[in-house]
């Protein structure tokens, strides 16, 4: 029964996640939006790792390409990918303190956006701006509060 | 707590059907049409998530479309009615031109240009890919909207549907890197193709020999030649034209003669290709005889 009842919690955490994501904003903020998707989805994968991890990781990466117009798979392949790699190390990921945990956090970001990018190179000619890296380090700053609310969250409504 | 995983290998496992999985979509996807109806499915349901995205800026659209003096919407609508006073004059002459251009166009046996299927769709300001350039509309495939289909506005060319769900629609613009539009210089009709850049106000020129007379501030029109888009509306105009020894080519830019950062309606057209190739077939069959009696009248 509770198991439902979390199931609803995250999967409203992770829309609200996705609407962030495709929420405009004045041009010159967009390329520092951080990766909303990937950060919430990075703290259920690591505080539930038997839960949530690539499957969900896979599924929301779709609808994201769904919702940006990107060629269907490019982020479910992206997120499975650095979400594979949180759920292989969770239990490292939670000992650290919050800005060691910012600075991997940071780290797989890139590593998520490079892979979009990889990928997307493969289909058509595109290039790479560094102000395409930009929202990594936002990405970074913000992890502390999303750590925070979504333990709060999952405290809270006893999700485990 | 629960053991986690008997072992690792079950996520290994699932990591690896995850990969296969993305691969197989982004090959199917890209290269097959046919997939193109699964994913006006899919657009379908995400759809929701789209216009809950837009509310935001649609509030604050409502809040500046609120807060205006009475001053302002006067002289808004003053304005408003000298411009159609003098649009209304223009179409009067533009009535007689085009009736003019008809016969013309009869005598020379040429298909008679049919009037086309019109709809304004507005733009949902919704975040989308960085990697390409493209805008989201609010009319989708119940409003008949198919892929494909040629997107101007009322200063030129805009681009064309690439993605359609029930409600929604998405529009790649012509300066996308993957977009390519074929224009001819209206000045003196040279074709060429008019490539995306990546960058929103820049197009290329590729192929153009060194000795093409093509000019700096020089106007492309559509030449329909690709099918997708109808003839004779502005799309760019050259706004570079070098070229360096020694290199095959010239090297030709142009900027979007609209203003693609700024859209906020567009005019989706219907060129029904089958119904206008009937019409100038019929059109050609039925007045080939009428034209032999007016030459023999004449």
């Amino acid at each position: 029964m509770t198991y439902a009842n979390g199931r609803f919690k995250i999967i409203l955490t992770l829309i609200i996640a996705l609407l962030l994501t495709v929420l405009p904003v004045p041009e010159p903020l967009n390329n520092f939006r951080p990766d909303w998707l990937f950060l919430v989805l990075g703290y259920w994968c690591m505080a539930l790792p038997y839960r949530v991890n690539i499957g969900y990781a896979w599924i929301t990466g779709l609808v994201l390409d769904l919702l940006l117009g990107a060629p269907l798979g490019i982020h479910s392949l992206a997120l499975s990918i650095v979400i594979y790699i949180i759920v292989m190390n969770h239990r490292l990921i939670r000992n650290l303190s919050l800005w060691q945990q910012a600075l991997v956090v940071g780290f797989l970001a890139g590593l998520n956006k490079l892979v979009v990018f990889w990928a997307e190179k493969l289909l058509f000619d595109i290039t790479i701006t560094p102000m395409y890296l930009w929202s990594i380090l936002t990405t970074m700053l913000i992890w502390p509060w999303i750590f925070l609310i979504l333990r709060k969250i999952r405290r809270q409504f006893a999700i485990s | 707590m629960k053991p986690i995983f008997a072992t690792s290998t079950s996520l290994q496992l699932r990591l690896f059907f995850a990969v296969i999985a993305s691969f197989s979509l982004i090959i199917f996807d890209s290269k097959f049409d046919s997939f193109s109806n699964v994913r006006v499915y899919l657009n379908t349901a995400v759809s929701p998530l789209i216009y809950a995205a837009d509310i935001p800026s649609e509030m604050l659209k409502g809040v500046s479309n609120t807060v205006v003096t009475r001053r302002d919407l006067k002289k808004q609508v003053q304005e408003q009615r000298e411009k159609l006073f003098i649009q209304q004059v223009q179409l009067l002459e533009f009535k007689h031109l085009k009736e003019e251009n008809k016969r013309l166009r009869a005598l020379l046996n040429s298909p008679v240009h049919a009037d086309q299927r019109k709809l304004v769709a507005e733009i949902i300001t919704v975040n989308s890919d960085p990697f390409s350039l493209q805008v989201v509309i609010n009319k989708g495939a119940i409003d008949g909207i198919y892929i494909g289909q040629p997107i101007l506005n009322e200063q030129g060319v805009v681009g064309q549907i690439v993605d359609v769900s029930a409600t929604y629609s998405r529009v790649l613009l012509i300066t996308d890197i993957t977009h390519g539009i074929p224009v001819r210089v209206q000045r003196n009709d040279i074709r060429a193709i008019a490539n995306g850049s990546g960058e929103l106000n820049s197009l290329t020129l590729p192929y153009v020999p060194h000795s093409t007379d093509i000019q700096v501030g020089d106007v492309l029109v559509t030449s329909g030649l690709g099918g997708v888009f109808p003839e004779g509306y502005p799309v760019a105009t050259i706004t570079d034209f070098t070229y360096q020894m020694g290199q095959p080519y010239a090297q030709v830019e142009a900027k979007p003669i609209v203003a693609l950062e700024r859209i906020r309606y567009v005019l989706l057209i219907w060129d029904d290709e089958e119904n206008t190739a009937d019409n100038s077939t019929e059109n050609n069959n039925v007045e080939s005889p009428t034209n032999a009696d007016k030459e023999g009248t004449l």
